[in-house]
């Protein structure tokens, strides 16, 4: 033996963890300014494979933050900015305390500040790093773009708030970058390409927020502080991707298009030209003005195979040029019930024209009255006035095009009809899952099919219930033998009983051997042997993931069902209708 | 009280003061007002000093201020105001001098004035005739009641109240004729009512409206400036600056030096700098650096919110609504255990979509998330659960072995117990619990023959020896051995040889627990040719491989006499073991060599019938081990279990099972090899018999390889009880399994 005798946790996996308290401790910070460290700087507790090891032998709920982490937070500057704040604040008490009002505010005028530009290029050292996390970053700063000036937070973050995510939808109308919207019930969720990264985000109703009482708005306030920095830098850098000015100007041809005179009655001059900017009407002036041109693949010699798959690739492109322009040529009209912004937003992405009513907002280029308006959005049962060579049409069908990547007809959409359901376009759609019918009228759309109204649905219907036959068709196989097998008992039975039987010559039937069939479950059979002979652990892990499969397969058989019954009953209804 | 006796006498100076100044206005008409007041005032001041000193003192300053006063006062502030009108400021002394100055200046009014004043003041003091002063002081006039007089003049001299004292007839009578009641007003000092004038009842008036009582002054004078607002050439006062105000401070200069030195201390900083680099956006990533890339730390990046699917739609497709009963069980669960967050709803158009109430949530639940969530990199098992399934031979490429039900062997009315195939192949008997062996041929399923024994056969063996046709029989506490008479006369004729050769040796023996027997009468018509008695129930009975031993074996735990090795030619029986070694399940011979198999509920022992010794135990790691085999070859043993294990032991490999298989879903309740295929069989409560392939090389270092290919199924379960027994037909790759459903059945 002999030896320096081994203590327990002090090497290991207890020496890498840290717990919150003596990480505070050591960066003698108190609870609220390491929370908004951890915030601003990413830091977040980790999970230790083993708990009790690192939690040195005891079970109690630990959060752990790695050693690494905190010792990084250590050499952080912004900390020191923390504590000169606190200074400030407890001078700024005794000075009050004192009355002494020019200490006040000779203390005011030092307040410090502190900028979080080397943290944003710290966390994501590389842009597409930073365009990879913005989802958050925007989902916050719409949010906040949407609280009244008043009460819960700052209004210059408010401001700056609206500001960059006005920005980012510029930019994104600009960069021509949707690909998907949907409005679900808790708001309208975008989702846009940019630089290969798909970012999602949502914005909230234009209602006013009932704010609760149980949420820390402190925490939200330091997260936006953050999202603020890095969606203006995102936009920046977008911004010069494109050849666009920062920030964002009108384009002079657009702004002369623009000019009206009672811009007065908006808002106030200060703010008029950022609102004209949100009203998202118009484009944005280019550092170099570039007519658009058509972006050709370069052509390279190639031969066979090689040949097709570019032509191919070719054909890609530019169907999702052509994706990209579905409005191109359409002049909108939004009434003033629909959501102006949002439908201006996707509107203007795929090329469409769009304006509204001149009270309703700043930035409106057409009236009502224009001959040459094709679409007509109209949220309301019917309308008075209505004009011959437009369509009247509801919102949804705006987002339906946009998802299927192609104008739906517009019957479907009209005033007062009821509408089709709208489809998540988020849902990938994979082998075994249920795909409701109205998806799969989409895609036949889609595909070039013409619908063909009321027979289709039956169809569809048909299908559905062929499928199901199959499903079926392997009990009743079985249940086929086993009456068969039960019958030849009976039989047997008779037999030994010495009974006479009441003999009769039927003509046999002729088994029809389904070789495929017998194939198929000879396979089937080979397949349940194997399975047992599987060893334990991996039995285990097998049978998991097939009971996962087979719920999934429950599922959609319950939807299936749930669909059918309701089919069932709006054709009764109809029906009954007609008698 | 007082004050309106000292408002009285006021008046009544005043009064006089007023008849004065009528006379000496008549008589100087021609004279400057100012001066006319200036001399009317002095008597008055006189006056005043003698009322009190009080009332003096406040005249006085009554000049300066002129708000400060009582309303006493102020009555002799008009006189005074209108004398000092120029000079308000000053005090009386000034007032004086001035009035002093200005006599000088005017020398020939003054001689004139001065006679006038002399007698004046000679006036004054001869209309002191009236003034009846009373001397008494500020005393309640009640103390003089009594008296006659009232008080005491000047001059000490008594006072006399009026002669006449009016009562209230006479005042009544006064008030109601005379004309002047009303301003008739009694003295209490002197106890005479006086009568006002009119000028006095003016006064009066003007003093209760709160008017100056003088009808002449002049309220708002326009007032004049003492100091001009102009800036003049010359100083007010001519004294020199201080020599002070040249030098610099010594107190200023010792904050400066404070603060001089704070600022090098740091301890005051310079006005910042508005500094509005702040919210100004750049090109932060202009140069990207792949170093500082790789100097990242290990960064797991959070999880993106999961998409929304269908059912968070406005207006989702129906299926995707909730029914009642969703509903309901959405409402019961925990928050926790909900599938979906939120009640998925349809709106009918966009425009009644109402905001969400728990946006704000869950963008704070988010936050928290991101800053609070331990985070943990998990592998995600991404396996295709297609590879992991073993990749076995396939069965079609093992063959042959049992596939179909081909024969159903039906006759018994109880479960059957135990099967046998003789030999040759040709023949099965069957022991059942309705107390019939019954002896099938195989091919046809014909009965051939049925032995009543008389009780449940739990177990009959065929003798393995092709040259005789015997048959063992276990039921209660015998063992029966049959001579089926089935096949060649010169089989028959051997094995009946066989059976009589025996007889004289089994006599010698005694005092045996085993009783050797012949059998007589009807049941040796039937075949039954020994009786082996035994002194407890007998369960199992097995051959050895030449056909000349059998093994008998009687489970009990607390006896060493559990299993009987019996020697059919010499009609022997004897016990191999000395020590009980715990409940005999089953026993089975080698079939080469002079081993045992003994099988405990745990383990397998192995003995050298030989050497008399155990070469071997085998754990089976299984709870209550049902029946055993050992593989022609001799090196491999199988073992069922009643907890649904299939053990194979590689006795060359290890005392632990090479295998172990858990196929079926209850009890095994027998296993079997086949002579010569590689395969064996395993018959379960389940109602199955499964078939597997299992090759045995004769390389050492090659495993055997088990592959199960078959699951044979087609007894029916009843009361619990599946298949009991089965076995392989010698040469074919047949299988017969035997059930507690009455039938045998042969699959081929």
């Amino acid at each position: 033996m002999g030896g320096i005798q081994k203590k327990k946790f002090e090497r290991g996996a207890a020496t890498n963890y840290i717990t919150r308290n003596r990480a505070r401790k050591k960066l003698q910070l108190s609870l609220p300014d390491f929370r908004r460290l951890c915030i601003l700087k990413g830091i977040y507790p980790h999970e230790p494979k083993h708990k009790k090891k690192v939690n040195k032998g005891s079970t109690a709920p630990r959060t752990f933050y790695l050693l690494k982490d905190i010792r990084f937070l250590l050499h952080e500057p912004i900390v020191g900015k923390f504590r000169e704040y606190k200074i400030f604040v407890r001078k700024l008490k005794k000075a009050y305390g004192k009355t002494e009002w020019s200490a006040v505010e000779r203390l005011r005028e030092n307040k410090p500040t502190y900028k979080l530009d080397h943290i944003i290029k710290e966390r994501y050292p590389s842009f597409i790093d930073a365009l990879r996390d913005i989802d958050d970053a925007l989902c916050m700063c719409f949010l906040f773009s949407t609280f009244a000036r008043t009460g819960k937070c700052h209004v210059q973050t408010i401001k700056l708030c609206r500001r960059l995510t006005v920005e980012w939808m510029n930019f994104v109308i600009t960069a021509r970058a949707l690909q998907k919207v949907f409005i679900s019930i808790k708001g309208i969720y975008y989702q846009a390409d940019v630089m290969g990264q798909l970012i999602t985000w949502v914005v909230p109703y234009q209602f006013s927020h009932d704010h609760p009482t149980d949420v820390d708005y402190r925490v939200m306030a330091t997260f936006t502080e953050l999202y603020t920095t890095l969606l203006g830098f995102v936009n920046f850098r977008l911004y010069h991707s494109l050849n666009l000015v920062y920030p964002p100007k009108i384009d002079s041809k657009a702004e002369s298009e623009l000019k009206e005179d009672h811009e007065e009655d908006y808002a106030m001059n200060s703010e008029s030209y950022s609102e004209k900017l949100a009203a998202l009407s118009a484009s944005l002036a280019r550092v170099v003005s570039t007519e658009e041109e058509d972006v050709q693949l370069d052509q390279f010699p190639a031969e066979g195979e090689d040949m097709e798959k570019m032509e191919a690739r070719e054909k890609e492109q530019k169907q999702l040029e052509a994706q990209k322009k579905i409005f191109e040529g359409l002049k909108f009209f939004l009434n003033r019930e629909v959501p102006r912004e949002s439908l201006a937003f996707v509107i203007r992405c795929f090329g469409g024209m769009v304006s509204w009513d001149k009270s309703v907002c700043i930035g409106s280029t057409y009236d009502v009255t224009d001959e040459t308006i094709t679409h007509q959005i109209v949220d309301r049962p019917n309308i008075d006035k209505q004009y011959i060579n437009r369509y009247y049409i509801q919102p949804q069908w705006v987002y339906d095009c946009v998802n299927a990547k192609m104008l739906l007809p517009v019957e479907d959409y009209f005033l007062g009809v009821t509408l089709p359901p709208h489809l998540s376009p988020f849902v990938e759609e994979k082998e075994g899952d249920y795909v409701p019918p109205d998806r799969l009228k989409i895609m036949a759309l889609q595909k070039g099919e013409k619908p063909a109204q009321e027979d289709e649905g039956e169809e569809e219907e048909e299908e559905e219930d062929e499928e199901e036959e199959e499903e079926d068709e392997d009990e009743e196989e079985e249940e086929e033998e086993e009456a068969e097998e039960k019958n030849l008992k009976k039989m047997e039975e008779q037999r030994s009983q010495g009974k006479s039987l009441q003999v009769k010559v039927t003509a046999g039937k002729v088994k029809a051997e389904n070789r495929a069939r017998l194939e198929q479950e000879e396979k089937a059979e080979e397949k349940r042997l194997a399975i047992m002979m599987m060893k334990k652990r991996e039995k285990y892990l097998y049978d998991k993931i097939m009971f996962g499969k087979k719920r999934k397969i429950r599922e959609a058989n319950k939807l299936a069902a749930k669909r059918k019954a309701y089919d069932d009953a709006e054709k009764a209804k109809k029906k009954k209708a007609r008698k | 009280m007082e004050e309106r006796r000292g408002n009285v006498q006021n008046i009544e100076q005043r009064s006089e003061m007023k008849k004065v100044r009528e006379k000496t206005q008549k008589k100087r008409s021609n004279e400057e007002d100012e001066e006319d007041q200036f001399f009317n005032s002095k008597p008055a001041e006189k006056d005043d000093d003698d009322d009190d000193l009080s009332d003096s003192e406040d005249s006085v300053y009554s000049g300066l201020e002129d708000s400060g006063s009582d309303s006493e006062d102020e009555e002799d502030e008009k006189e005074e105001g209108s004398l000092d009108d120029e000079n308000d400021d000053d005090d009386n002394d000034s007032q004086s001098q001035q009035t002093a100055v200005k006599k000088s200046k005017n020398k020939n009014a003054e001689v004139i004035e001065e006679k006038e004043k002399k007698e004046d003041e000679y006036e004054h003091d001869t209309s002191d005739e009236e003034d009846i002063r009373n001397t008494v002081g500020n005393i309640p006039m009640e103390w003089y009641k009594d008296f006659p007089h009232i008080g005491y003049d000047l001059d000490g001299k008594k006072i006399y109240k009026p002669i006449r004292n009016k009562d209230e007839l006479d005042e009544f009578l006064d008030k109601m004729e005379n004309p002047d009641y009303w301003r008739t007003v009694h003295d209490k000092q002197t106890g005479a009512d006086v009568v006002l004038s009119d000028e006095q009842v003016d006064l009066v008036n003007r003093l209760q409206k709160g008017q100056f009582g003088d009808l002449n002054f002049n309220e708002y004078q326009p007032s004049v400036d003492f100091f001009t607002k102009d800036v003049m050439i010359h100083p007010v006062t001519n004294r020199p600056a201080d020599k002070r105000s040249f030098i610099p401070s010594l107190i200023e200069k010792e904050k400066v030096s404070k603060l001089v030195h704070a600022i090098k201390m740091g301890w005051i900083k310079p006005r910042r700098v508005e500094d509005d680099s702040k919210g100004r956006y750049y090109d932060l990533w202009a140069n990207e650096d792949s170093s500082l890339l790789a100097k990242h730390r290990m960064h797991l990046p959070a999880p993106k919110i999961p998409l929304p699917g269908h059912e968070e739609s406005y207006n989702p497709p129906p299926e995707y609504l909730f029914t009642d009963e969703e509903r309901s069980l959405w409402e019961q669960q925990d928050p926790s255990d909900r599938k979906l967050p939120f009640v998925p709803k349809k709106f009918s158009n966009l425009r009644q979509v109402p905001a969400f109430p728990r946006f704000i949530h869950e963008r704070f639940e988010r936050c928290l998330d991101l800053y609070l969530c331990p985070r943990q990199r998990k592998m995600r098992v991404n396996v295709n659960p297609e590879d992991l399934i073993p990749k076995l031979p396939k069965p079609k490429d093992l063959q042959p072995f049992p596939t179909t039900q081909s024969l159903v062997y039906q006759g018994h009315s109880g479960l059957v117990r135990s099967i046998s195939v003789s030999p040759s192949g040709q023949w099965l008997a069957s022991g059942s619990d309705d107390g019939s062996v019954k002896l099938w041929e195989v091919c046809s399923s014909r009965c051939m023959k049925t032995v009543q024994v008389g009780g449940a056969v739990k177990s009959v063996a065929w003798n393995p020896n092709q040259s005789v046709c015997l048959l063992a029989v276990a039921l209660e506490s015998v063992v029966l051995i049959l001579s089926p008479s089935l096949g060649d006369k010169q089989v028959i004729s051997a094995s009946e040889r066989l059976l009589t050769g025996q007889q004289e040796e089994g006599l010698s023996e005694g005092s045996d627990p085993v009783v050797w027997s012949d059998v007589e009468g009807e049941e040796l018509n039937q075949g039954i040719r020994i009786k082996i008695t035994h002194p407890k129930a007998v369960h199992q009975v097995t051959w050895h491989a030449k056909g000349d031993y059998l093994a008998s074996v009687m489970p009990d735990h607390s006896s060493h006499l559990q299993v009987f090795i019996h020697q059919v030619r010499r009609r022997r029986s004897q016990n191999p073991f000395r020590k009980n070694k715990g409940l005999v399940q089953c026993v089975s011979f080698h079939p080469i060599r002079p081993y045992f198999f003994v099988a405990t509920q745990r383990s397998v022992r192995i003995y050298n019938l030989v050497k008399q010794e155990m070469t071997k135990k085998l754990q089976a790691n299984s709870k209550w081990i049902s029946s055993i085999a050992v593989h022609p070859g001799g090196d491999h043993v199988i073992s069922g279990s009643y907890d649904c294990r299939l053990s194979w032991f590689d006795l060359d490999l290890s005392t632990k099972p090479y295998k172990m298989l858990r196929h079926h879903k209850k009890a095994v309740r027998s296993v079997a090899y086949h002579r010569s295929y590689p395969l064996f069989a395993s018959a379960s409560d389940d109602g199955s018999v499964i078939v597997c392939h299992g090759t045995v090389y004769n390389d050492l270092l090659q495993n055997p390889l088990i592959v199960p290919v078959k699951v044979l199924r087609g007894h029916t379960i009843t009361h619990d009880l599946g298949v009991l027994d089965v076995k392989f037909h010698p040469t074919q790759p047949w299988i017969f399994s035997s059930g507690a459903d009455a039938t045998i059945r042969l699959f081929t």
